[in-house]
């Protein structure tokens, strides 16, 4: 049992909390790529960063922290320039622009590696995967190892780098915020109240080479794309207000990495005792289980969010349709009322009657079949009817329409008219009349 | 943002790229340091092929207590937004200088407000009407500092003189178009700037957005403002403005309404779409490309 209880703080506590921070970070600043639907920029750096590792590596001859950062934001910086200059000079769009320079500088950062591999301690595939589970405190035997501060002094630097990144990234959003928004949403005023919009991109974009850099090592640079993207995508789901979207945002991505984290270790174990499949001894990798946290949390948004998610969205389109079906109802009744014939419950839905009675709009004629409108539904079938026939008017007097083709129109248009397009419809001193000469029903005071 | 092409030599500005002044604009007699927008010798290029040429305009002085309401109209392409745009340094000039109340325009940017088309900008952003309408006071509120209660309540006071307090804290997309129009001009409001630039805000709005525009611009020029306008409804330019600015590529006449807004200079200005001008602009864009 010490040794598990150890192993999880060794190992599992800088390993999590590394996932942790780095996604922190990717969070907070994603959520500004993905409002100025420059996601991509997100992949174009993760990618076009590695030439500038390298060459910081071979200059320095070491894989401290501080070389690969800045290596990483001069490249990251280079791909914004070039991305930017490419547009301009080939005229092609932004997309395809990032596409021709991050694989470029990603080829030439493969060249650079394969070329020195037998000086350089670099895997690509690390770059591209990620190693969280390398990450080991060896001194951190508990929560008591961290009173000691040499203790601290031997913390493993991944976890350094992504916790200095994630603060970076938090203290630059919160200090920066209201310039940030500006610049996001209306670049041209932002530059024309001296908040430079160029200035303030290249600033967001710095700041995310760093977080892709600083994230490679618990990530990778492939699944860093999902940490800038997918908690991001998220939240705008969520919510409508950009404050609540960006720590929504970071708080979504540090949880999916902590979810992540904690499925990866611990799931195949727990699946094994819950099932008794032999499963116990698998290995899930903790990048792409962090990953796919955060695209399940997507997709959960995508269907479930209150008011932009595909069900919320579905029970709106079900709750109009039934409103029209029954507005049309009352329509019919009213019609019906007007010529004198009795109406049959059976010819409509027996839904929309249902509905229509249970709001006291119609009632049954007593022991039989057929319905009429009470007087709150009446009154309401008023107002159809009179807006109906005040845009038939509208549409042949007005528009030009023919008068025989305006009938579907109205139809569409009575559901939507308010007071104050009725207004503009009938202006006082010039009352309408319907196309077929019946009598366009009075305003209700 | 600057290394755009060198300027484009035009007959005009021979002689203000041989002899730069030291004095600024001031040593001209016809500029006045009181005008509260000097324009002189603008040309601007996009992809060296010129959109406008040698534009000169002064806009009249104002008192603090009437303003200027000035429209520039012209055909399409005739260069109406970018004119504003250079103005407020969003697109490069070739040439040319710009000054705001005798002072280079990018050194007066707290007394110049903006109101842009409305399709520029993406309306489906996480802010409100409220924090779309505060925007134009974070020129005033400074870097880093927040935008506390005390600025909201500034930016609600604007949300109300164009009749939408009660919309302040909606998402822009649950908006009208009209209402987003008339966000962006509350945003211009609690800018409090001195002198306006608006593109094309009667563009496809409705009757009350007109109306609530109309007021808005009364109110400015009764405070002693100066508002730029690129309009594009010929017939309400004579109610709705003092000055007008016809412009198509060069400036074809420019003063008060009643001399300028005349049929002779509107033919000069919409007649004959491809003038010579603008041969001679698509001849140079061309000079460079390959045969």
């Amino acid at each position: 049992m010490t040794t598990l209880a150890q192993q999880f703080w060794t190992m599992d506590v800088p390993a999590g909390l590394t996932a942790v921070f780095a996604a922190l970070a990717c969070g907070v600043l994603g959520s500004f790529l993905v409002l100025r639907k420059q996601a991509l920029m997100g992949d174009a750096i993760s990618h076009a960063v590695l030439p500038g590792i390298v060459i910081a590596f071979l200059l320095t001859g070491s894989r401290a922290t501080l070389p690969v950062l800045v290596g990483a934001a001069v490249a990251g910086v280079l791909t914004v320039v070039l991305v930017e200059a490419l547009c301009r000079l080939a005229r092609v769009e932004a997309q395809a622009s990032m596409g021709v320079v991050f694989s470029l500088l990603f080829a030439l950062g493969v060249i650079l590696v394969r070329r020195t591999a037998d000086r350089v301690d670099l895997d690509p595939d690390c770059v591209l995967y990620g190693q969280l589970e390398t990450i080991f405190w060896e001194r951190l035997t508990g929560p008591v190892a961290l009173l000691d501060p040499t203790v601290w002094a031997d913390a493993p630097h991944q976890l350094a780098s992504t916790g200095a990144i994630a603060l970076l990234s938090v203290a630059a959003v919160t200090i920066l915020f209201k310039e940030l928004r500006i610049a996001a949403f209306d670049p041209g005023l932002a530059t024309a109240q001296g908040f430079r919009a160029g200035v303030l991109h290249y600033v967001l974009m710095v700041l995310v080479a760093c977080a892709v850099v600083a994230s490679f090592e618990a990530v990778g640079s492939i699944l860093v794309v999902a940490m800038l993207v997918c908690p991001a995508a998220s939240a705008r789901l969520l919510t409508d207000r950009l404050s609540s979207h960006v720590w929504l945002s970071a708080l979504i991505s540090a949880a999916s990495a902590a979810a992540g984290y904690v499925i990866a270790g611990f799931g195949p174990a727990a699946v094994a005792r819950l099932t008794g499949w032999d499963i116990a001894g698998e290995a899930l990798s903790a990048s792409g289980m962090i990953a796919a946290t955060s695209g399940l949390v997507l997709a959960a948004a995508i269907f479930l969010a209150p008011s932009h998610g595909v069900v919320a969205r579905a029970i709106r389109r079900r709750r109009l349709r039934a409103r029209i079906d029954r507005e049309d109802l009352l329509a019919s009744l009213f019609r019906d009322e007007e010529q004198h014939r009795p109406s049959d419950a059976a010819v409509f839905r027996a839904a929309t009657v249902r509905a229509a009675r249970r709001l006291g709009q119609v009632d049954f004629e007593p022991g039989g079949t057929r319905i009429r409108l009470t007087e709150s539904g009446r009154t309401e079938a008023r107002r159809l009817i009179r807006a109906h026939r005040l845009w038939e008017g509208y549409l042949v007097d007005e528009l030009g329409a023919r008068p025989d083709q305006v009938h579907r129109t109205a139809t569409e248009l009575e559901h939507v008219t308010d007071a104050a397009m009725d207004r503009e419809l009938a202006p006082p001193g010039a009352e309408r009349r319907d196309q077929s000469g019946k009598p366009v029903p009075p305003r209700d005071s | 943002m600057t290394d755009r092409p060198p300027p484009t030599p035009t007959p005009g500005t021979v002689a203000a790229t041989q002899a730069p002044r030291p004095g600024g604009l001031a040593d001209r007699p016809e500029h006045s340091p009181e005008s509260p927008l000097s324009i002189h010798d603008v040309t601007v290029a996009y992809h060296r092929r010129p959109v406008l040429w040698d534009i000169d305009y002064d806009a009249p002085p104002v008192a603090p207590d009437s303003g200027r309401l000035i429209a520039i109209v012209g055909p399409n392409g005739a260069g109406k937004s970018t004119l504003i745009k250079a103005c407020l340094g969003l697109v490069p000039r070739a040439s040319g200088t710009v000054e705001v109340f005798g002072l280079p325009a990018e050194r007066q940017r707290a007394i110049i407000g903006y109101v842009p088309q409305r399709e520029s900008v993406d309306w489906d952003f996480p802010v409100s009407a409220l924090d779309v309408v505060a925007m134009g006071l974070y020129g005033r509120i400074g870097w880093f500092r927040p935008v506390t209660r005390r600025w909201r309540e500034r930016a609600r006071a604007a949300l109300d003189q164009v009749g939408l307090a009660d919309l302040a804290g909606r998402q822009i997309s649950q908006l009208s178009g009209g209402q987003q129009q008339r966000v962006f001009l509350a945003r211009a409001l609690a800018q409090d700037a001195r002198l306006y630039f608006m593109d094309e805000p009667f563009a496809g709005v409705d009757a009350a957005t007109e109306r609530a525009i109309v007021d808005v611009l009364r109110d400015f020029r009764a405070r002693g403002r100066t508002v730029v306008v690129v309009h594009h409804a010929l017939a309400t330019v004579p109610e709705y403005f003092d000055d007008v600015l016809l412009l198509n590529m060069r400036i074809v006449a420019a003063g008060p309404v009643e001399t300028t807004f005349t049929k002779d200079n509107l033919r000069k200005t919409y007649g004959g779409r491809l003038t010579l001008l603008d041969q001679a602009a698509q001849a140079l864009a061309l000079a460079e490309e390959p045969r």
